[in-house]
C-alpha cells in the first residue's frame, strides 16, 4: 500500500520535511530516511532504551512511536548532542571515564543522561540509576557510566570534579541496593 | 624495556581516550544495521514455531507472488556438505551441522530454527512474505533437557550422530564422554573427615549483546562477494560463509564493522552466507537484521547444565579429593563447552585426587555458541559452593581455605603441563585485603560470599602492520575487531614502543583484504596476541628506523640505539645529533623509502586468568528477592596495558554472572517454545539492579610475553554466581543448587528450611 | 509489520465518527508502547490506527475537592507523577504509573492505554480498582460509565465494543482520613512486568483507627485484574490490627486464581499476595493517618 505521508518534525533544532509510511516507527524514520543511524535498534520493545531520543525534553524510546506521531515535535538525538567541534560535557565525561565499551547503547544512554540533567542538574546516585533503568548496557556493569553522569553534573554546575583518568574517591557502594531493600521500587 | 617490570613504562599504564570515542559517542561509528548501498534489498528469515519436526514440504509461490518481493531462499540453495569435521579455515567443524543451523534441512530442531528466507524492497515487505509461505511440519516429541535425552530409548535428534564410547551402531544424543584423572579419588576420599556432595542445575543463558546480529551481502558477477557486518571475527566469517555457501574463500572479502557487544556469541556465522545467498539471487546487496527475538530463539546462547560435584577436605581444610559429573546441554547440534566446565572446575586448587566426567548432550535448543569463559562458570557455581560448605565445615575463613590450597607456579593442571607463574593467591588476598572484604557486614538476612574462578585464555593467530608516516605519525593495522578498547589498546603499545605520543598514532581495523589472518576477539586473547603482534612489528619499525639512522650518519645499525622515541648514536659526542621519529620520518624517502613494520603470532605461552569476588547480599525472606549490596572483583590482569578498559572488563564480566545468578534463564514451555523471547523477560541487570563494582588490578605477568599481558576478557563472569550463592547462604541460610536464583526459587527454599525448623521445634516440644 | 493508515483526530467529535465509521478495522492508538509491539508481532492487524492524543479531553488531567478527579485516558504516565495533586490526594495510583517501565516509557505510556491493553499485570488497573475508578466510555450509541473493576474480561479483552472509545476516568475526591498505596513484586528493581500487584484503598475513621471503606485490588493472578471483594469487605468497621490485616491477606489470597509462568510460579504468586496485601494496606493506612494533616 503506498500510503507515504508528509511530516514535518523538528530534529536537532532544524525543521525537516521528510516523506514516510504510516507504520514506519520514529526510529526507521531517523535510520532509514533520514540516515541518522547514532539512534540504535536493539529490541523493539521499549525494553533497552538504545533508540533513546529526546522530544519535547523528554526521553522517549524511538522504537516505540510511530513517525507520523512525531510530527510537529522537537525530536533531539545523539548527532545533535554535541555543538559544532564541542563535545557535549557527557559525551567528554564518557571518553574521559571509559564509560563505554562497545558503545551500541551510548548514544541512548547520553540522551537518557541528558533528559535526566537538563532537568535535574545535581542528580543522586539513586537518581542517576533511575533514570538510566531503562537503558541496557550488557558491556560495564554501569559502574563508570554512572561515574561519568555524575562527574558531567559536577562540572556543569562548575563545582570541582576528578582530573582526568582518576576515579572519584568516594564509591556510594550498594546504593541500588539499599535503595530499595525490600523490593518495594521506588 | 624490561619486559617484566610494571614501572618504567610512559604510555602503558595510563589512561588515554579511546581513538574509537569521538565517533562512538557522536553517533558516528558505524554498526553493521547502519550500512546502507544504493538499490539495497531487506531480507528476514522465516523460523520454526516448532522446536523439534519433519519438513515435509516449503512452499513459496504465495510468498513470491508478493509485490517487492524478489527471491527466497531454502536449504535447497545450498550445497550439501559432509556430515564429518573438515577444516574450515582455522578450525575443524562439522560443517554439515553448520549448513543445517543456517537453514533447516529436512529437520526443524528447535523453536527458532530458521526455514527459509527473503529478500524484498523494504523490511516490512520481507516480514509479510514470511506470513505467505507454507511450510508442513510433522511433529516430533522435543527433548529439552539433557537427562531426557541421555535416557536409554529417548527420542533421537540427530540419526547419523555417534560417540566413540557407544560405538558406529548406536543412535544417540550424547556427542561425546570426557574423562579427566588423577590420583585415585576412592583413596582420596578415604583421607578425607568431610565430604560434600551436592547436585546443580544451571539455565541456559544468553550473552544479551545489544546489538542484534546483521549481516550486507553484496555478489558480483564477477564472482566476488563481500560481506559487511558486525562480527567478533571478520576471517571466521570469511571462512565459514564460504564453506557453507561452496565459494572460493579468497573470493569473499569480510569488511567489520563496529560491533554491538558478543562475549563469544558473535564467533560463528548466521546471516552472513544468507546475505550473500540472496544477492547472488537477486543481483542488489542485501541487508538482514535480526530481531531481539531471533536474538534469543535462534542464535547462540550457553548451555544449561546438570553438575555434581564431590569434595573432600580434611579436617584442618586440606582438599584432597574432587569427583564431578558435568551434562551441558549443546544445543541441536553438538559442541557445548562442557570439556572447558569439566578442565576448569577444579582448576583454582591443588587436589591431588581427581575424577571428571563430562558429557556433550544435544537437545532441542538452538546450538550453543561461546559466552564469556564458556562453560566455566557452570562448573565454578558447583565447586565453589562445595568449597564454601566444606570451609564451613572446617571453621575456616573462605578464602583462608583457597590460599591453603590454591594453584600456583607448579600445580599440576587438570590437563596439560603444571601452571607457570599465576596470580591466583594474589587475587585471592587483593579481596581479603579490600575495603569491601575489611569492612563488617550488619543487618539482618544480610550475608557476605566470596568465590574463585580459573579460566585458560588463548593465543591463536594475530598480523598486525605499524607504518611511520612522512610526518613522524604512526598507523597501527590489526585484523582484531574492537569490542571494548582494543584500538586504545593497541596504539599504546605501538606508541610505548616506538616512545611517539599516543595521539600520535591511529589505529585501524582492517578487513580480510587488507591484514593478515587474525583469528577472533574472543577468547581472552586479543590484547595479549594481537598486542604481541603490535609490539613486534613496532620493533620492526625500530629496526628499521635504526637502519635508515645508520645510512644518514653512515655507520653501522648496530652502531644506532633507540630510547624514549629518539634515535642516536652509540657512541656519544661528535656532531651527530640525536633525531626523533619525527624527524626522521621526513627524510625516509632518501635513505630507502617508507617504513612499514609487520609482524605475525601464533602465540603460545598463554597466561591463564583467575579472579576473586566478594559479594554482599540483602534477601527478602517474604519474596525470596535478592538485592546485591556491594561488589568487589580482584583479577589478575598480567600487566593493564589501559587500567580503565581492564576495570571495564572486570565490572562488565561480573554483571553478567550476576545476572546469571540472580534472575537471567531461558524459560521452554512444556512444548518447547522459548517464551520469554525479549528483554521483558529475559532479565538483565539493570543501572538499578547493581551497586558500584570495585575492581582490583592484579598484576602477576605472564611469562614469555614481552609484555607480561595476561587476557583479562572472560574471567571476571566465572566466580560471581558462586559468590553470589554464598551470599545468599549466609544470609539466610539455604544453599541454593539450581540457577538462576529467582525469587520463587529462592523463596521456596526459605519456606522449606522454615518449615522444617518449625517441624523441629515441635517435635522438641 | 503490516501496512495501516494513520489518522489523528482533534476532537472527540471527529474521534467517534472516525472509530464508528472503521469498527473493528480501527484500534485507538494512546502512548503506543504496547500497540506497536502488537502490531510487529502481528497480534493485532488493524487497518486504521486512530491516535487519539491530539484530543485535549484525553490527555486532561484535572482535580477539585469539590468534584475529584478526572484523568484523561491518554495523558502520559509521566504527566500524573508530575502533578502535585495527583501525588498528594491519589499516591498509590501515582505510584503505579510511575511504575510502568523505564522513564521512556512513562513519557509515552498511559493509564487508559494500560487498561484497554487488557493484561491482567496491568500495574495502573489495581490501582485503579482500589480506588473505585470509574471509566467514560463513548462510542457509536452514546455514552457510559463502566466501573473499572469490570472493565476486563480475559487477557486482551475489555468491554470495549468495536468502535468505543475509553475517554476518561473519574475517581471521587479522597476524604480526609483516607489514601491509597500500590505495590507490585518483579523480579528486578525496574522494567519488569508485575508478578504480582496488589493497591490499597483506605478510609479511616476520624481516629484514625477504625476502617470506614477498604478496597484491595490484586494484578497478575489471574485472567483479569481482581477487585478483592471479601478481602475488603472484612476490614470494614474492623480496627487495622494485624489480625485484621492478616485476615484481609488470607481472603486475598483465596480470589487469586495464579498461572505457572515465566514471571513466577503459582505458588509463589498465592504467597506474594498475602505478602503485598500485608504491605500495601500498611502502606495505605501510614498514608491515611498521614492525610489527617493536609
Amino acid at each position: 500500500m503506498a500510503n507515504k505521508v508528509i511530516v514535518e518534525i523538528n530534529i536537532n533544532g532544524d525543521p525537516v520535511e521528510l516523506l514516510c509510511e504510516p507504520r514506519q516507527s520514529l526510529l526507521e524514520v531517523l535510520r532509514d530516511v533520514l540516515e541518522l543511524t547514532g539512534s540504535k535498534e536493539g529490541c523493539l520493545t521499549g525494553d533497552c532504551g538504545a533508540c533513546t531520543v529526546v522530544i519535547d525534553g523528554r526521553p522517549v524510546c524511538s522504537c516505540l512511536m510511530l513517525g507520523v506521531e512525531a510530527a510537529g515535535k522537537n525530536v533531539a538525538t545523539v548527532e545533535g548532542l554535541a555543538s559544532g567541534m564541542s563535545l557535549h560535557v557527557l559525551q567528554q565525561k564518557f571518553l574521559e571515564h571509559a564509560s563505554l565499551q562497545c558503545g551500541i547503547c551510548t548514544p541512548g544512554v547520553l540522551m537518557s543522561a541528558k533528559a535526566l540533567l537538563d532537568r535535574n542538574p545535581n542528580p543522586t546516585e539513586a537518581e542517576i540509576r533511575y533514570a538510566l533503568a531503562g537503558n541496557l548496557c550488557r558491556c560495564t556493569g554501569y559502574d563508570k557510566i554512572v561515574r561519568a553522569v555524575t562527574d558531567a553534573a559536577a562540572a556543569l554546575a562548575g563545582r570541582t570534579h576528578p582530573a582526568h583518568g582518576t576515579v572519584p574517591s568516594e564509591t556510594a557502594s550498594g546504593m541500588a541496593g539499599e535503595m530499595l531493600a525490600k523490593g518495594e521500587a521506588k | 624495556m624490561a619486559a617484566s617490570s610494571s614501572n618504567g613504562f610512559r604510555v602503558i599504564g595510563t589512561r588515554p581516550i579511546r581513538h574509537d570515542g569521538v565517533d562512538k559517542v557522536t553517533g558516528r561509528a558505524k554498526y553493521g544495521a547502519d550500512y546502507a548501498f544504493p538499490g539495497m534489498l531487506h531480507g528476514k528469515v522465516l523460523r520454526s514455531p516448532h522446536p523439534h519436526a519433519n519438513i515435509k514440504s516449503i512452499k513459496i509461490d504465495k510468498a513470491l507472488a508478493l509485490p517487492g518481493v524478489k527471491a527466497i531462499v531454502t536449504s535447497a540453495d545450498l550445497p550439501a556438505l559432509p556430515d564429518k569435521m573438515e577444516a574450515a579455515g582455522e578450525q575443524a567443524i562439522n560443517l554439515n551441522h553448520l549448513s543445517m543451523n543456517i537453514l533447516a534441512r529436512g529437520k526443524a530442531l528447535y523453536d527458532g530454527h530458521p526455514i527459509a528466507a527473503v529478500a524484498a524492497t523494504s523490511p516490512h515487505i520481507a516480514d509479510e512474505a514470511l506470513r505467505l509461505i507454507e511450510v508442513e511440519y510433522e511433529l516430533l516429541p522435543p527433548v529439552m533437557t539433557v537427562e531426557d535425552a541421555m535416557k536409554p530409548g529417548a527420542t533421537i535428534l540427530l540419526p547419523s550422530l555417534r560417540n566413540k564410547e557407544d560405538g558406529p551402531d548406536k543412535e544417540t544424543n550424547v556427542a561425546a564422554h570426557l574423562q579427566f584423572k588423577r590420583g585415585d579419588v576412592a583413596e582420596g576420599f578415604k583421607q578425607a573427615d568431610y565430604v560434600i556432595e551436592r547436585e546443580f542445575k544451571t539455565a541456559m543463558v544468553h550473552q544479551g549483546y545489544i546489538e542484534p546480529h546483521n549481516a550486507v551481502g553484496i555478489y558480483n558477477a564477477d564472482g566476488h562477494a563481500t560481506i559487511y557486518c558486525s562480527t567478533q571475527g571478520s576471517f571466521v566469517v570469511r571462512a565459514l560463509s564460504a564453506a557453507v555457501l561452496g565459494i572460493a574463500e579468497g573470493k569473499i572479502k569480510v569488511v567489520p564493522a563496529e560491533i554491538g557487544g558478543g562475549f563469544g556469541g558473535k564467533t560463528t556465522i548466521y546471516l552472513e552466507p544468507l546475505s550473500v545467498l540472496l544477492s547472488q539471487k537477486t543481483g542488489h546487496p542485501v541487508k538482514l537484521t535480526m530481531t531481539r527475538a531471533e536474538v534469543l530463539r535462534a542464535t547462540g546462547p550457553t548451555s544449561g547444565s546438570t553438575i555434581r560435584c564431590k569434595m573432600g577436605a580434611t579436617k584442618d581444610g586440606k582438599l584432597v579429593a574432587a569427583q564431578c559429573w558435568l551434562a551441558y546441554e549443546a544445543g541441536a547440534f553438538p559442541g557445548s563447552p562442557v570439556g572447558a566446565g569439566a578442565m576448569t572446575i577444579v582448576a583454582p586448587y591443588n587436589i591431588p585426587n581427581i575424577l571428571v566426567d563430562a558429557y556433550d548432550v544435544v537437545v532441542n535448543r538452538p546450538k550453543t555458541a561461546a559466552y564469556r569463559a564458556p562453560g566455566a562458570s557452570n562448573a565454578a557455581m558447583a565447586s565453589e559452593t562445595v568449597l564454601d560448605e566444606l570451609a564451613e565445615k572446617c571453621g575456616i575463613d573462605p578464602l583462608e581455605m583457597r590460599l591453603m590450597n590454591g594453584s600456583e607456579e607448579g600445580t599440576p593442571q587438570t590437563v596439560g603441563p603444571p601452571f607457570k607463574r599465576i596470580g591466583f593467591k594474589e587475587t585471592v588476598e587483593a579481596i581479603k585485603n579490600s575495603p569491601h572484604y575489611k569492612s563488617k557486614l550488619t543487618g539482618a538476612n544480610r550475608g557476605r560470599g566470596v568465590a574463585s574462578g580459573f579460566w585458560f585464555n588463548v593465543g591463536l593467530q594475530s598480523s598486525a602492520t605499524v607504518n611511520i608516516h612522512t610526518d613522524g605519525t604512526v598507523s597501527v593495522v590489526i585484523g582484531s575487531v574492537d569490542i571494548g578498547g582494543t584500538r586504545a589498546a593497541q596504539a599504546m603499545i605501538a606508541a610505548e614502543v616506538l616512545g611517539v605520543d599516543i595521539n600520535d598514532v591511529r589505529p585501524t581495523i582492517a578487513d580480510t583484504d587488507s591484514i593478515g589472518h587474525t583469528d577472533v576477539t574472543g577468547g581472552s586473547r586479543t590484547c595479549f596476541a594481537t598486542g604481541w603482534a603490535v609490539y613486534e612489528a613496532a620493533q620492526d619499525c625500530v629496526r628499521q628506523l635504526k637502519e635508515r639512522a645508520a645510512k644518514l650518519w653512515e655507520k653501522k645499525p648496530d652502531e644506532v640505539v633507540f630510547e624514549n622515541g629518539m634515535l642516536s648514536p652509540a657512541q656519544p659526542g661528535g656532531e651527530l645529533k640525536p633525531m626523533s621519529i619525527k624527524q626522521i620520518a621526513s627524510r625516509l624517502a632518501r635513505t630507502g623509502g617508507p617504513i612499514v613494520g609487520r609482524a605475525t603470532v601464533n602465540a603460545r605461552g598463554v597466561g591463564p586468568a583467575f579472579a576473586t569476588v566478594c559479594v554482599d547480599v540483602e534477601v527478602d525472606p517474604d519474596t525470596g528477592k535478592t538485592q546485591i549490596l556491594r561488589a568487589t572483583i580482584a583479577q589478575d590482569a598480567g600487566k593493564a596495558i589501559h587500567p580503565s578498559y581492564v576495570e571495564g572488563q572486570m565490572q562488565g564480566g561480573m554483571a553478567q554472572g550476576l545476572g546469571w545468578g540472580l534472575n537471567e534463564e531461558y524459560f521452554y514451555d512444556d512444548r518447547g517454545i522459548l517464551r520469554n523471547t525479549g528483554l521483558l523477560d529475559y532479565r538483565m541487570p539493570t543501572c538499578l539492579d547493581l551497586p558500584a563494582i570495585e575492581t582490583a588490578i592484579v598484576e602477576v605477568p605472564t611469562p614469555g610475553h614481552p609484555l607480561g599481558i595476561r587476557g583479562v576478557g572472560e574471567v571476571s563472569i566465572v566466580p560471581p554466581p558462586a559468590a553470589l550463592a554464598n551470599a545468599i547462604y549466609h544470609a539466610v541460610g539455604v544453599r541454593m543448587t539450581e540457577l538462576p536464583m529467582s525469587p520463587p526459587r529462592l523463596l521456596k527454599a526459605i519456606l522449606k528450611k522454615r518449615a522444617a525448623g518449625e517441624a523441629q521445634a515441635a517435635a522438641a516440644d | 509489520m503490516h501496512a495501516i493508515n494513520y489518522e489523528a483526530p482533534k476532537s472527540l467529535d471527529e474521534a467517534v465518527k472516525l472509530l464508528a465509521a472503521h469498527g473493528e478495522k480501527a484500534r485507538p492508538l494512546s502512548g503506543g508502547t504496547d500497540l506497536l509491539i502488537q502490531l510487529r508481532a502481528g497480534t493485532r492487524r488493524p487497518e486504521f490506527v486512530v491516535d487519539i492524543k491530539q484530543i485535549p479531553e484525553l490527555t486532561r488531567i484535572s482535580f477539585s475537592l469539590q468534584h475529584g478527579l478526572r484523568l484523561g485516558a491518554a495523558a502520559p504516565c509521566i504527566s500524573i507523577h508530575e502533578n502535585s495533586d495527583m501525588r498528594k490526594y491519589y499516591p498509590g495510583l501515582t505510584e503505579a504509573a510511575h511504575l510502568i517501565g523505564s522513564l521512556q516509557i512513562q513519557s509515552r505510556a498511559t493509564v487508559g492505554g494500560n487498561l484497554c491493553n487488557g493484561s491482567p499485570a496491568a500495574d495502573t488497573t489495581p490501582a485503579l480498582i482500589a480506588l473505585g475508578a470509574q471509566a467514560r466510555v463513548i462510542g457509536p450509541k452514546g455514552e457510559r460509565t463502566v466501573p473499572v473493576d469490570g472493565f476486563c474480561l480475559a487477557p486482551g479483552r475489555t468491554v470495549l465494543q468495536p468502535g468505543e472509545l475509553l475517554v476518561e476516568f473519574h475517581i471521587p475526591a479522597p476524604e480526609r482520613h483516607s489514601s491509597d498505596a500500590y505495590l507490585r513484586f518483579i523480579p528486578r528493581n525496574e522494567m519488569d512486568i508485575a508478578v504480582v500487584g496488589v493497591g490499597a484503598a483506605l478510609s479511616l475513621d476520624v481516629s484514625d483507627d477504625r476502617v470506614v471503606e477498604a478496597r484491595i485490588g490484586l494484578g497478575a493472578v489471574g485472567p483479569t485484574p481482581i477487585f478483592a471483594a471479601e478481602a475488603s469487605k472484612s476490614l470494614i468497621g474492623k480496627t487495622l490490627d494485624a489480625a485484621a490485616i492478616e485476615n484481609a491477606a488470607r481472603l486475598a489470597i483465596a480470589v487469586a486464581t495464579p498461572i505457572d509462568d515465566m514471571r513466577g510460579t503459582a505458588e509463589f504468586r498465592r504467597h506474594v499476595v498475602g505478602v503485598l496485601t500485608r504491605r500495601t494496606l500498611a502502606k495505605a493506612a501510614e498514608r491515611a493517618r498521614e492525610a489527617n494533616q493536609r
